[in-house]
């Protein structure tokens, strides 16, 4: 939790020498606690200072990133309960289990359908990001040789799944440059999983049966000098799984907690041999807290509504989803199907295409930025004005695309009709249904 | 080392409201903690799944919502039966789709006569769901609470438009009204106030937030929902302590990747599993946000909702 200004300033020399480049000392603690000036200006504070002050302004749930390249994870950084309060910072990371005893035909089946699994939407790209590779062989050197092989084929962040220190130390050998995740350090193993992890400078997982006793190997790791660690509680029910997310978030965020203020490791399917139930419960995790979600399987039919509601949840309440600028093609319209304009808000492109597409009638869409504002906003605040839609009319080349001059305007925009027809005189304006559920409806009549 | 949970005091309760009458009825609501945080608080009412009954038979349904249904898809007597009788549905959502006046626009006076016969051939509670436009949602549920007087049905949507209408047959007829808002707290509040003063009951009041489709606007309703439960039970707001309902099933099973094939979305896997999961996950998450009540379509999604409520739940 960040430091007030005048926290701060009680530990500051108070000299008011305004070497730090503002005035005094105060004004200096006032900028420290915005983010607006860096410690590192006081010549004078002491060492001790400065680390409870750094310790002090860190995020209460320490940020961490499980591998490197395009596919790395990053986690933590959290610093609310509810999305509503400010949001949700980092999405979970989704990981597909492969263990060193599947026969290479099925690994091989495995990862091509995990490179497969890519979805986009609002211009974002939608993917399963982590491979857990389990050690169930008992085989240290052919562990070490899986990994190594995995890591050549599949750009993935990877968890590296064993109890024994020693086969973990040959995995290591061939993957510690990837950076993946040790999982995990028990109370016997803390400290030589712990030893791995520094020297490695790789994240380690903690894995206890209940809270107290992850916390009492988080505390000998933290004594250590880790910092980069991950948290599986090892619940014994969903209840207990819903209960361990929330009892750890708000440990750390609301008693900071520091044996607990770090992102958690969950296996949904160690919760039941379902695969459907496995999601569900996987669902759950992603609205309450989870870090990584290890999966037992990625199928389209699973991945998909995982990655959909982790889109959703983590989404910036405070800033609208926005969708491209651009002229959308809905089942391949031809040059007599009907020209539908409205906002780029992310939710309102979606609903309306998704009713265009289940009418059947092929249409061109016209999106108009309008800053991610719904049509009603946006017309209120002068995004969506005639003068600005004419342009983008003009310039978007749709009137290169179609033989008629008809433009479908949302509903509740009637009134500004007659002004577009002004500013456009080529074309005619026809008023569309207020809603988008009519609009399916309304092109079954429409015709050019 | 011993972990002190760190808990949330508490003080405020959700009303408890009991739907339907006789035998059947079920009462929901009674939460004292968010959505099960049964670690510092109690949930003594299990949140309960209505199953949809539409009015008339669908055209566009993916084809493994319709399967359950196909043999009764024209009969909505048959499909409230059927749905308790095989599914073990513990209510029933009659739709009325088919009085929107921008489709088939049926009568008020043959919605009213369908749902009297759907209630005399149902024991369960029964919600009855209008076309969501005003105007004639007051004329068909004003109908359809006078000719249904004393069912003790729950009739919605009712909005700011409406609630003076439909609040007042509700009073005279004894029903529950499904208040119903677009997705903002405070709208939420003002219509319960609104509806009190008209003189409906606490106890006959429901909150109908607005759901969106799990990756069609589900979070703008989740963080409405969770935001109502934070008021109702830390900040003691006693217009916002009624359970709510969501009508997640119909929203759900209407996007594009519910009803995709697999020729047309090769990468969204088996359809089937695809749309139950859909609707699951949507009502998972509203669950997570505080719903009481779910509307929902496919019996394979009920039964795995259903399933992790009983574990959620568990002593």
């Amino acid at each position: 939790m960040a430091l007030s200004g005048i926290e701060i300033f009680k530990k500051l020399p108070k000299k008011n020498c305004g070497e730090c480049g503002v005035p005094t000392c105060l004004a200096f603690a006032m900028k420290l606690a915005t983010g607006q000036a860096e410690l590192v200006a006081c010549p004078y504070v002491s060492d001790d200072v400065r680390a409870a002050i750094d310790e002090a302004s860190a995020p209460p749930i320490r940020t961490l990133t499980i591998g490197a390249g395009d596919r790395a994870v990053k986690l933590g950084g959290e610093t609310v309960m509810f999305r509503h309060e400010k949001r949700l910072e980092n999405p979970p990371g989704l990981a597909l289990v492969l263990s060193d005893t599947m026969d290479d035909s099925v690994v091989n089946e495995k990862l091509s359908k995990f490179k497969y699994l890519e979805f986009e939407r609002v211009g974002l790209i939608l993917r399963p990001q982590m491979l857990a590779l389990k050690e169930e062989s008992g085989d240290a050197g052919k562990f070490a040789a899986f990994v190594k092989r995995v890591i050549d084929q599949m750009d993935a962040a990877i968890i590296l799944m064993s109890d024994r220190p020693e086969v973990i130390s040959e995995a290591l050998k061939v993957s510690k440059d990837k950076k993946p995740l040790i999982y995990a350090a028990t109370n016997d193993t803390a400290e030589a999983m712990g030893s791995l992890a520094k020297e490695s400078a790789c994240p380690l997982a903690v894995k206890g049966s209940g809270l107290d006793e992850v916390m009492a190997i988080t505390d000998k790791l933290l004594g250590m000098g880790l910092k980069d660690l991950v948290i599986d509680s090892q619940p014994v029910n969903v209840k207990k799984a819903l209960e361990d997310q929330v009892v750890i978030r708000r440990s750390a965020l609301v008693k900071k907690v520091k044996q607990l203020g770090f992102s958690t490791i969950t296996f949904p399917g160690q919760l039941t041999d379902n695969k459907m139930k496995e999601t569900l419960i996987a669902s759950l995790l992603i609205a309450k807290y989870a870090g990584v979600i290890v999966l037992s399987e990625m199928e389209g039919h699973n991945v998909f509504p995982l990655l959909l509601a982790s889109l959703n949840i983590y989404t910036d309440p405070q800033r609208p989803m926005a969708v491209e600028e651009k002229v959308y093609e809905i089942g391949g319209p031809r040059e007599d199907s009907p020209v539908l304009i409205t906002s780029n808000f992310s939710l309102t492109y979606f609903i309306v295409s998704g009713e265009v597409e289940s009418s059947r009638i092929p249409a061109w869409l016209l999106i108009k930025d309008t800053e991610g504002l719904s049509v009603l906003t946006a017309w209120a605040a002068g995004k969506f004005a005639a003068d600005t839609v004419a342009v983008f009319i003009k310039k978007c080349g749709i009137a290169d695309r179609v033989k008629h001059r008809k433009l479908v305007i949302p509903g509740y925009l009637a009134g500004m009709s007659g002004e577009l027809e002004e500013e456009l005189p080529d074309w005619q304006i026809l008023v569309g249904p207020r809603e988008a559920a009519h609009l399916s409806a309304y092109l079954k009549q429409w015709s050019a | 080392m011993a972990l002190e949970i760190p808990k949330v005091s508490y003080s405020g309760k959700i009303r408890e409201i009991v739907l339907g009458k006789g035998d059947k009825a079920i009462t929901v609501g009674g939460g004292t903690s968010y959505p099960f945080y049964l670690f510092e608080g109690q949930m003594p009412l299990k949140p309960r799944i209505a199953m949809e009954v539409y009015d008339s038979p669908p055209d566009d349904w993916a084809p493994t919502a319709l399967e359950p249904f196909a043999d009764v898809a024209g009969d909505p007597v048959a499909w409230a039966k059927k749905c308790i009788d095989t599914y073990g549905a513990e209510m029933i959502a009659l739709q009325l789709v088919s009085t929107d006046p921008n489709g088939e626009n049926r009568s008020a006076e043959e919605a009213a006569a369908l749902t009297k016969k759907v209630a005399e051939a149902v024991d369960v509670p029964l919600i009855v769901w209008g076309c969501n436009n005003a105007e004639k949602d007051t004329e068909v549920l004003k109908k359809i609470a006078e000719d249904c007087a004393g069912r003790s049905l729950m009739i919605g949507p009712v909005t700011e438009a409406n609630y003076k209408q439909v609040g007042a047959v509700a009073i005279g007829y004894e029903h529950t009204v499904i208040a119903s808002t677009p997705i903002d707290i405070n709208l939420a509040k003002q219509l319960n106030i609104l509806l009190g003063n008209l003189g409906v009951p606490d106890g006959r009041i429901l909150i109908d937030p607005t759901t969106g489709a799990l990756g069609y606007g589900l979070e703008y309703g989740y963080s409405v929902m969770e935001r109502i439960r934070m008021a109702a039970l830390t900040q003691e707001d006693e217009r916002l302590q009624f359970p709510m309902v969501c009508n997640l099933g119909k929203e759900v099973w209407k996007t594009k990747e519910a009803k995709q094939s697999r020729d047309e979305a090769p990468k969204l896997g088996d359809p089937a599993k695809r749309g139950v999961l859909m609707e699951a996950i949507t009502a998972q998450l509203v669950l997570a946000a505080g719903a009481d009540i779910l509307i929902m379509r496919h019996p394979e999604s009920i039964a795995l909702i259903q399933d992790m409520l009983n574990d959620l739940l568990a002593a």
